[in-house]
Order: C-alpha cells, then structure tokens, then sequence
C-alpha cells in the first residue's frame, strides 16, 4: 500500500461491524462506533496476516482513531468529555457523515 | 475449584506443580521448538533474562528528566525511540513509542484490551493486573471507576483519555509532577515515578518514600 492516506485527520469515520475469521485487531466493543481520525501512524505489517504465520504484506495503514466515550457505552454518565482512542487499521474503517469531534 | 488463567500468570503465582492449561501448553511448544531446533534452550534463557533485567526505572528516568528540563522533554515527546538510544535504553524493540502528557484538564490511562501490549523495554514485564480480564474490560468503559480504585477520585471537569493498544504502538503516560517538588534532584524525583503512574491509573507520590 502506498500513496496518501484515505482518511484525512479529523475526518468522520465509522469502525466496520463485520465479522472476519482469524485474527483481528479490532477490538469488539468498538465495531460500529462513530469516531473522528486523530492521526495517521503510517503503515505497518498487517496483523491479520502475521497471526497467521504470513509476512504480514502487503503494509496496512494505521490510525488513531477517537471516540467520545458516551457515544461508545450505553449509560457512560461520568464526565462528558471523556474519550477513547484505538489504533486503527484503515480496512476496518468506513467514511462516516458525522465525526461527533 | 474452577478458576480462569491466562498465558504467563502461573508463573508469577501459584504452585508450579499445579500447571494449568495455559502453561501446559506453553511448555509443550517452548519443548517442541527446542526439539525442532527453531530456538535453543540458551536462546529462551538470554531473551527471559533480558526481559526480567528491565524495571519501571527506565520509565520513572525518563518522566523525570522530562518534568526537569523542557528541551528534554519536547525531544523526547517528539521522537522518544531517538532519545532512549542516546540515554543507552534499548528500546529497539518497541515497534513505535507514543508518549502522553498528564495536564491538571486532560488524563491519560493505557490498557490494551486485546492482550497485554505493554511498553516492556521501558517499563518491564506488566503487572498481573494489566493483564487481567477485570482491568482490560473495566479500563475502557469504567476507566473513572478503576482510579477509584487505585485511590484517584477525578473531577467530571478533567477528561480522561483512555488508549487502547490494539497494534503497533506502545503508550508512556508523563504524570503531572507533583506540587511542592521544586527542589528534589531527579535521582529523587524518579523515586516519585511509580509504575502504575507512567500506565495512568494514579499520580506521581507527593514525596520520597521512607
């Protein structure tokens, strides 16, 4: 993979919530949450190959990605600007109509 | 009685002639490797003892020197695998280093709910608590709940900043530098550094340990 990253800092993205089999580094409680590019890490070996005794190629880009924890958990009442940033990679995210920055 | 463990935890506690699973099967392969000549018995016991030789004191160094000169600390911020080779801490194994600044308004706390991703060069092997179930699900959507616990009870005013290390990336959390420490050296100021600060689930100590 080469060439500029799809999703520019601060663009609205949304966490796919497909199932793939194998190893993945997306973690459940984030699938289908909306959340905004904080940066972009560059591009890295991709898990889902290394876990599986591949060479980890071609690279995948990676994102840190943010969210507003009450638009993650239902009931999250504690401090309203609260946030949690997981890092990314960029095939399980899709453009999203609003980032909720 | 029934009882859930994880890779690795037996050998921090519990008797080791009650192997569970996890161990069990860990011995197997580390036996069929050896067998196959992938890795060498010499091999296992130099990377162990590499890993055991590494404390929280790279860490707690490295915070200090940060809170103590500026230049230091913009440099480290900027590209800390650069700064940890100059001050001769191997961090080469680290794929990338992210480092977070504890302010009085924002808080970080680090977890990777995954497994246990752990900046290992610089802070040592994780606590078993890092590692555990409870903290990984807990740290994420109760990250507030889990200071609590550790004695940090956070105004609604201060944002918390949980980070979950899902890939590639390694998080240091900088804790705020205690009031009233103006006039400790940093061979003292690393004593206030404690492990469970640089992760972010508590402050820096107030003061030197008796």
């Amino acid at each position: 993979m080469s060439g500029a990253a799809v999703f520019r800092d601060g663009a609205a993205v949304r966490v796919k919530s497909h199932f793939k089999p194998g190893h993945v580094r997306t973690p459940f409680y984030i699938k289908g949450k909306t959340g905004w590019v904080e940066r972009c890490y560059g591009e890295f070996r991709n898990p889902e190959s290394l876990g599986h005794s591949g060479d980890g190629l071609p690279r995948v880009r990676l994102y840190l990605v943010g969210f507003h924890q009450q638009d993650v958990w239902d009931g999250y009442d504690a401090g309203s600007k609260d946030k949690v940033f997981v890092d990314i990679f960029e095939h399980w995210l899709e453009p999203a109509a609003d980032a909720g920055a | 009685m029934a009882h859930e463990h994880e890779p690795g935890e037996e050998h921090e506690a519990g008797p080791r002639h009650e192997l569970s699973h996890w161990a069990k099967r860990a011995y197997a392969m580390r036996d069929i490797l050896v067998e196959k000549g992938v890795v060498t018995e010499n091999d296992i016991r130099q990377q162990a003892e590499f890993t055991e030789s590494k404390t929280p004191a790279n860490g707690a160094r490295l915070v200090a020197l940060s809170w103590t000169d500026p230049e230091f600390k913009a440099r480290f911020m900027a590209d800390p695998k650069k700064v940890c080779a100059e001050m001769g801490i191997d961090a080469s194994t680290l794929n990338e280093f992210v480092i977070l600044e504890n302010t009085d308004k924002v808080r970080h706390m680090v977890v990777c709910t995954l497994c246990s991703c752990y900046p290992r060069p610089i802070l040592g092997r994780p606590p078993d608590w890092y590692k555990s179930f409870n903290y990984r699900k807990r740290a994420v959507n109760d990250p507030r709940g889990v200071m609590r616990e550790f004695g940090l009870d956070l105004p609604d005013d201060v944002e918390v900043r949980v980070h979950d290390s899902t890939a590639d990336m390694r998080y240091l959390v900088i804790p705020a530098r205690p009031a009233g420490t103006e006039n400790l050296s940093v061979e003292e100021l690393e004593k206030l550094v404690t492990r469970d600060s640089m992760i972010g689930v508590m402050d820096a100590l107030p003061s030197v340990p008796e």
